[in-house]
């Protein structure tokens, strides 16, 4: 069973607020699917290389030529907030 | 036969005969749409006027000026941005976002004269498997309206399926284009990963999401896939086809070689499914086609695997996502980090926030290796199973879902449930392969779809053996409301 501090860090590590009574069915249900995918580390596996993707591709170059972005204006456009063409957040720390 | 019942190619001859107007043919699809999709509800959001008149602009131009596709309606998956126009992705987190370029695909639909009649319903980022994660409102099944029509682009197969347009564009990471073709009974492909661009796909798990067509026939299929196939400076994963895609022709099956994934057709699979995938099985050899079972032992750690390896890669794509750049924000924050965590917490829904969690689980210090590693290196094993299978065999076949569409609310509640629906479309987006499901039979009054699996880049073989078994099968995939099939 995943404790209440390991709901608590990953939720903190991945940015999401949770409330005190939002936990336990977190920690159920996390549970079950870490218990569904465990079934996996039981394999001896050391000798197969890991696959990162199925594409066969390994280097994919281009040249570094300057070419033509968005604005900056487009790229604050969808900004909940802006300010002279920056992004605006709250206070840090 | 109404109009709406007509697939593209079809559309395409009322144009190039001139029996009917490019806004003409628009408007029967809009009114398709009004009539059906207050049950159906496929679309996040229609936009009739802008159609209508992109549809009068082809229509000023005379024919012989016209590019081939030129005016036929499309339906659009919301995860797909489209220049100035929301794209949400079916999540409260993108409400209001209107992306500042289009999408490749999109882009390359817009080129072909294609006319879009609005955005589709899907389940929230891709993640689900009946559109019932949603942030906005759960789509229906046609065919049967308490039932789900599968995901995550549930939005695309019903209004397919419905005849509220030819064809869509849908995304496909482990199922989302296949299983919601299956449960609405229409086809859908999803393309080798690489084939079509993801520049401009909202991303969910980025070393399996493809873009691809959902269509009323094998036909229509190729044109689309044609249409929007092809290497992307802006994607460097895309390698598109050395060989345009082609209209298929394959009416005889001799010859070929047709391997019955056994590990897909076991305990979980429905025995109605399991009957009209016999019937497949049947049709195949009808037309000199050999099928025999071949195991693939690594596929049943499949699931596993796959529900390590995409919340992996969600947690990092959605943290993004964090009330800065685009989409919302929860106001009255403390300080910055406080703000990404209510937002964050406000913004996505629940499966997105488990996958996220369980994302960034797999992937922290200690986790890594015994579950983020394994579940890589479990994905090698599937892709050699594979490999060992097309030497002897041409194409792979198995139910495309174990089961016919659930009821709505049926497995919202367990998420495992859930995702027991991928089971046989998992384990070939992870080996990059491409994926055709065809309309099978029906059980219970529902459609059944036959998966067709071929080798990397083999996309118009799979076409070539789905065309003439869509002709042999013969079944109709078109459900008119009430007269609904029983």
């Amino acid at each position: 069973m995943i404790s209440r501090e390991e709901v608590m860090h990953v939720a903190e590590l991945a940015r999401l607020h949770v409330e005190d009574d939002e936990v336990p069915r977190l920690q159920e249900e996390l549970s079950r699917i870490m218990e569904y995918v465990q079934r996996l580390s039981e394999l001896e596996l050391e000798e197969v290389p890991p696959t990162t993707r199925a594409a066969p591709l390994k280097n994919v170059f281009r040249r570094d030529e300057v070419k033509s972005c968005l604005s900056q204006e487009n790229a604050v456009s969808n900004a909940p907030a802006a300010k002279d063409g920056q992004f605006l957040v709250p206070r840090i720390g | 036969m109404d109009v709406y019942e007509l697939d593209a190619f079809r559309c395409r001859e009322l144009l190039a005969g001139g029996e009917i107007s490019v806004r003409e043919l628009t408007q029967v699809f809009l009114d398709r749409v009004e009539e059906r999709d207050a049950d159906v509800r496929a679309f996040l959001a229609v936009n009739g006027e802008e159609a209508l008149a992109q549809a009068a602009d082809v229509d000023s131009r005379p024919l012989s000026e016209r590019t081939s596709w030129e005016g036929i309606p499309v339906g659009l998956k919301d995860v797909l941005c489209v220049k100035g126009r929301e794209t949400t992705a079916g999540s409260r987190m993108l409400e209001g976002y209107h992306p500042p370029y289009d999408a490749t695909a999109v882009s390359k639909l817009r080129e072909a004269g294609l006319i879009s009649l609005g955005r589709l319903n899907m389940d929230e980022f891709a993640m689900g498997s009946s559109t019932e994660n949603s942030a906005f409102f759960p789509t229906h099944n046609p065919w049967d309206l308490m039932r789900v029509p599968g995901g995550s682009s549930g939005g695309s197969a019903a209004s397919v399926s419905a005849g509220e347009v030819p064809w869509s564009l849908g995304t496909d990471t482990g199922g989302s284009i296949r299983q919601p073709a299956s449960l609405c009974g229409v086809v859908g492909l999803k393309p080798t990963y690489g084939a079509v661009s993801r520049h401009g796909l909202i991303a969910f798990a980025s070393s399996l999401d493809q873009v691809g067509p959902i269509t009323r026939n094998v036909r229509d299929a190729a044109a689309l896939l044609g249409m929007i196939q092809g290497k992307d400076p802006l994607d460097s994963t895309s390698v598109g086809f050395n060989e345009p895609i082609r209209e298929p022709t394959t009416v005889d099956l001799s010859g070929r070689r047709f391997g019955i994934i056994k590990e897909f057709i076991g305990a979980a699979c429905e025995p109605g499914v399991r009957r009209v995938f016999n019937l497949a099985v049947s049709a195949i050899e009808a037309l000199g086609g050999e099928c025999e079972e071949v195991s693939l032992p690594s596929t049943e750690r499949g699931l596993s695997a796959y529900y390590i390896i995409a919340p992996a890669e969600a947690s990092s794509n959605l943290a993004r996502f964090d009330g800065v750049r685009y989409g919302m924000r929860t106001e009255g924050a403390l300080d910055l980090m406080d703000m990404y965590k209510r937002t964050r917490s406000e913004g996505f829904g629940a499966e997105v926030k488990r996958r996220i969690m369980i994302g960034t689980h797999v992937l922290s210090a200690g986790y890594y290796d015994a579950y983020y590693g394994q579940a890589q290196r479990t994905r090698t094993l599937i892709i050699r199973d594979f490999e060992k299978a097309f030497t002897d065999y041409d194409v792979l076949i198995s139910p495309t879902s174990p089961t016919i569409a659930f009821k709505l609310g049926e497995r919202v509640e367990d998420p495992l449930a859930m995702y027991q629906a991928d089971l046989c479309t998992n384990p070939v987006s992870l080996a990059g392969l491409p994926g055709l499901s065809l309309p099978a039979g029906f059980s219970e009054g529902m459609p059944v779809g036959v998966q067709l699996v071929a080798p990397h880049f083999a996309d118009q073989e799979l076409l070539e053996v789905g065309f003439a078994l869509e002709r042999e099968l013969d079944v109709s995939t078109k459900p008119d409301g009430e007269e609904v099939a029983p």
